[in-house]
């Protein structure tokens, strides 16, 4: 039994199975991301119990019973402070890493209200993106931490 | 949208009412635009549909990657429709043969390669259509109404309709002949940053990559590919693959073995199960042994790319002369999203869901590997993980394809990190070897490269002579250099190599320009005043290089430990010079501050042109400080972003 974006779910898998292919391939939530499958890349973060983690290198067994918050779960309507910010610097390129460099930010931000380029840098420097968005990640953070604090 | 049956003038044509109303436009879209046509049936490429709930949708037939088409290529429609860019819709078009012109996204070609007039003329007849009908239902002249975000406007009388209330009366409108096209002056929303289409679905985890495709009673596998180049299976045992939880089949294929489970992790523990016998490909290099290969053929005359003046001569009587040899290595794509693809093959039709940069190779390819005719295969094109140009192949489609003809179920192919590090098609690896001179009043007086370079085997290898490919961005080299030599060295290496971002010019960009700055340095000039001087005649060049160093405060003061390097390139019709402010720490180097200047022409979206500079800006700097894929006994030694980025 897990608990994922506020919501109770059964799955039947063996207990050392990743949460990852849990989320993407038994529950439906292919937002969060299959990059390297080493912990090198970040494309799969999702928060447990309101912290990053990654979620290839945690096993079912271990997420049970703590809240599972994805990318689909951050919010409703778009309307977390780091998602409006993404939109406004129109930060994506090609997308695929985007939800990893998110639930990065939003964890970075629910600990650190008004973090500098550095503990941004290396807050965010565990998601790898190879379109090289790292620019507009900076600046969308720091407009995030803005508009949370406003 | 199959029933297109008529011609209509030259080149457009109206499909009259649709389900619902409305009005339909198709417009041929040639790859180089033609006076005119050729007899025969006519194939509409692009589709605008305005409907009579007044949305306007825009079929994009090129792919999404994160070059951001699916928000440019509609704004040049909607510029010329004059439409409430908010009312704009965009769909994806599946694959086709011929219907949206060629779909291949790659060189560049988008908007460049032929979308841009066609796509503004469709546009423009659209709404001249929309006046026209206006017109026609209030009893004034054409030439009294106008057009105005999604509604056409009397300003005689202050009536206005909106596109919606006018779509149906629009379709009953003659095509135009000929369209007023809006001097660039007039534009109104082409040059402004409207928020990106895909952005909200990114953010939201709703985008669907390939990877993330999900069709009913779908299985998922993944593919073991041979480790050494060449090589095929010679036998496998399968069981205690078989034995892993969730893995429910093990088939051969062409491209390797594959391991169908439950799950996609079920599928990749049952792959690391897998015992293979590899057949042994007779590929067995190293890459000091490829790069000595290269090497020792740029010993030898090649065949000539570039032969202005006489470098040979000019060469053996300079005073001043430098040599330098480069290297450059073999580079992986590295996708964010690994390869993969979802097909579903049935006796008598096939399914297919692709990241590709290709929709109607992986049509063709489905077809020729299924025996299915072209028609009766469905190509859905997904978002793209990253595509420069490693997604133009259709390997990873095959794997898809032939899995699920073997186990007669639609199957998810993805393949691990791993799989997809070795089993790239590289950027090639090349060999160059430079000598130059400067004469006495220090200007570059001749300058002879020949290079050894991969050509790129996807292509299907073989060939003689000069490799295109290879040559860009050296032999078409800007500078105005009096005696000007290059040629080139076939290297046969069974290291498959592919398109890599900017192709040639990203390893021949980088030499050139290094080599240009030793010239420089022998001559002891300022590097961006020596190549200025050679760009007389290409005053755009000599801009992009001038506003960079400008606003990048060449010629001031630099911070202590730093300093200053310029360079340029031309590739592409894009016009790009930066200058890099680094330092040495600890033998590393460390990039403070990057300059750009770009100059590509009409801009539709500065947002999308600046986040296009600055990502290939940290593309460039990855492959340049890091980026190398090493071969050992024929195979490549990187796996994952552990040793490789």
């Amino acid at each position: 039994t897990l608990r994922v974006n506020g919501t109770t779910r059964r799955v039947d898998v063996e207990p050392d199975t990743p949460l990852l292919w849990v989320l993407r391939d038994h529950l439906g939530l292919t937002g969060t991301k299959y990059g390297c499958g080493i912990a090198e890349c970040g494309a799969c973060t999702v928060h447990l119990d309101g912290e990053a983690e990654l979620s290839c290198q945690l096993s079912v067994a271990r997420a049970a019973g703590r809240e599972i918050t994805t990318i689909e779960g951050l919010s409703e309507d778009l309307s977390h402070p780091v998602q409006q910010a993404w939109i406004a610097e129109d930060v994506p390129q090609c997308g695929y890493c985007q939800s990893g460099q998110i639930m990065t930010a939003a964890a970075l931000l629910s600990q650190n209200p008004a973090p500098g380029d550095d503990e941004i840098d290396r807050a965010m420097s565990a998601v790898l993106c190879r379109c090289g968005t790292y620019q507009r990640i900076r600046q969308a953070v720091h407009r995030a931490a803005r508009e949370a604090a406003r | 949208m199959s029933a297109i049956t008529k011609v209509d003038r030259r080149e457009f044509l109206k499909l009259g009412a649709v389900a619902g109303g409305g009005l339909i436009l198709g417009v041929y879209l040639p790859e180089a635009r033609p006076t005119t046509h050729a007899a025969g049936p006519f194939q509409p490429n692009a589709f605008i549909r305005i409907d009579s709930d007044g949305a306007v949708t825009i079929w994009v037939g090129r792919v999404e990657m994160g070059q951001g088409v699916r928000t440019a290529l509609p704004m040049i429609v909607a510029e010329e429709l004059d439409a409430d860019w908010a009312s704009v819709r965009v769909v994806q078009a599946d694959a086709h043969p011929t219907k949206y012109g060629r779909q291949g996204t790659y060189g560049s070609t988008s908007v460049r390669g032929g979308a841009w007039l066609p796509l503004r003329t469709a546009g423009a007849s659209a709404r001249e259509m929309l006046l026209a009908a206006a017109a026609a239902r209030w009893d004034v002249g054409v030439s009294d109404c106008r057009t105005e975000s999604g509604r056409v406007v009397h300003d005689g009388s202050g009536r206005e309709l909106s596109y919606a209330e006018l779509a149906d009366e629009a379709a009953e409108q003659p095509v135009p002949e000929d369209p007023h096209l809006k001097d660039p002056s007039e534009f109104r929303l082409i040059g402004t940053r409207p928020s990106l289409v895909d952005t909200p679905l990114h953010v939201s985890g709703r985008s669907t990559f390939g990877i993330d495709v999900r069709v009913p009673d779908m299985l998922h596998a993944t593919v073991v590919h041979c480790p050494a180049f060449g090589g095929s299976v010679e036998r496998f045992d399968a069981a205690a693959a078989r034995g892993v939880s969730g893995v429910l089949d093990v088939v051969e294929i062409s491209g390797g073995v594959a391991v169908v489970a439950q799950s996609t992790w079920a599928a990749f523990q049952g792959a690391e199960a897998l015992d293979i016998t590899w057949s042994r490909s007779g590929f067995s290099m190293s890459s000091a042994e490829i790069a000595a290969d290269l090497e020792r053929l740029t010993e030898s005359e090649g065949a000539i790319a570039r032969d202005d003046g006489d470098a040979q001569t000019a060469l053996a009587q300079a005073t001043r002369r430098i040599e330098a040899t480069y290297e450059a290595p073999y580079l992986a794509h590295a996708t964010m999203e690994p390869m993969n693809c979802t097909a579903d093959v049935r006796p008598d039709r096939c399914e297919v869901w692709a990241p590709t940069q290709n929709p109607q190779g992986t049509q063709a390819a489905t077809a020729r590997i299924t025996g299915l005719p072209v028609e009766s295969v469905t190509v859905h094109v997904t978002y793209l993980g990253c595509g420069w140009g490693r997604r133009s192949s259709t390997d990873f489609v095959q794997d898809a394809v032939e899995t699920s003809m073997k186990v007669g179920k639609p199957v998810q192919v993805v393949w691990t990190r791993e799989e997809d590090m070795q089993h790239d098609f590289y950027r090639p690896t090349a060999c160059h070897r430079l000598e130059g001179a400067v004469d006495t009043r220090g200007r570059a007086s001749a300058l002879r490269l020949r290079i050894a370079c991969t050509p790129i085997s996807v292509r299907g290898g073989g060939g003689s002579g000069v490799d295109r490919n290879s040559v860009n961005g050296a032999a078409d080299m800007a500078y105005d250099i009096p005696n000007l030599f290059v040629d080139y060295c076939r290297p046969d290496i069974a290291v498959p190599t592919g398109y890599w971002r900017s192709v040639g010019a990203s390893q021949n960009t980088f030499i050139v320009e290094s080599f240009i700055d030793e010239l420089a340095h022998l001559a002891g000039r300022d590097p961006v005043e020596f190549r200025l001087e050679m760009l007389g005649h290409r005053p755009r060049l000599r801009h992009v290089l001038e506003l960079a160093a400008e606003e990048s405060g060449w010629g001031t003061p630099v911070t202590a430990g730093r300093a200053r390097g310029a360079a340029l390139v031309e590739n592409k019709g894009g016009l790009v010079a930066q200058v890099a402010e680094v330092s040495l720490e600890d033998s590393r180097v460390r990039v403070h501050r990057v300059t750009c200047g770009a100059d590509c022409g009409q801009i539709i979206h500065p947002g999308i042109a600046e986040a296009q500079m600055t990502g290939s800006i940290v593309c460039g700097l990855t492959a340049a400080l890091y980026g190398e894929i090493t071969i050992a006994a024929g195979r490549v030694r990187q796996g994952n972003f552990d040793d490789y980025r």
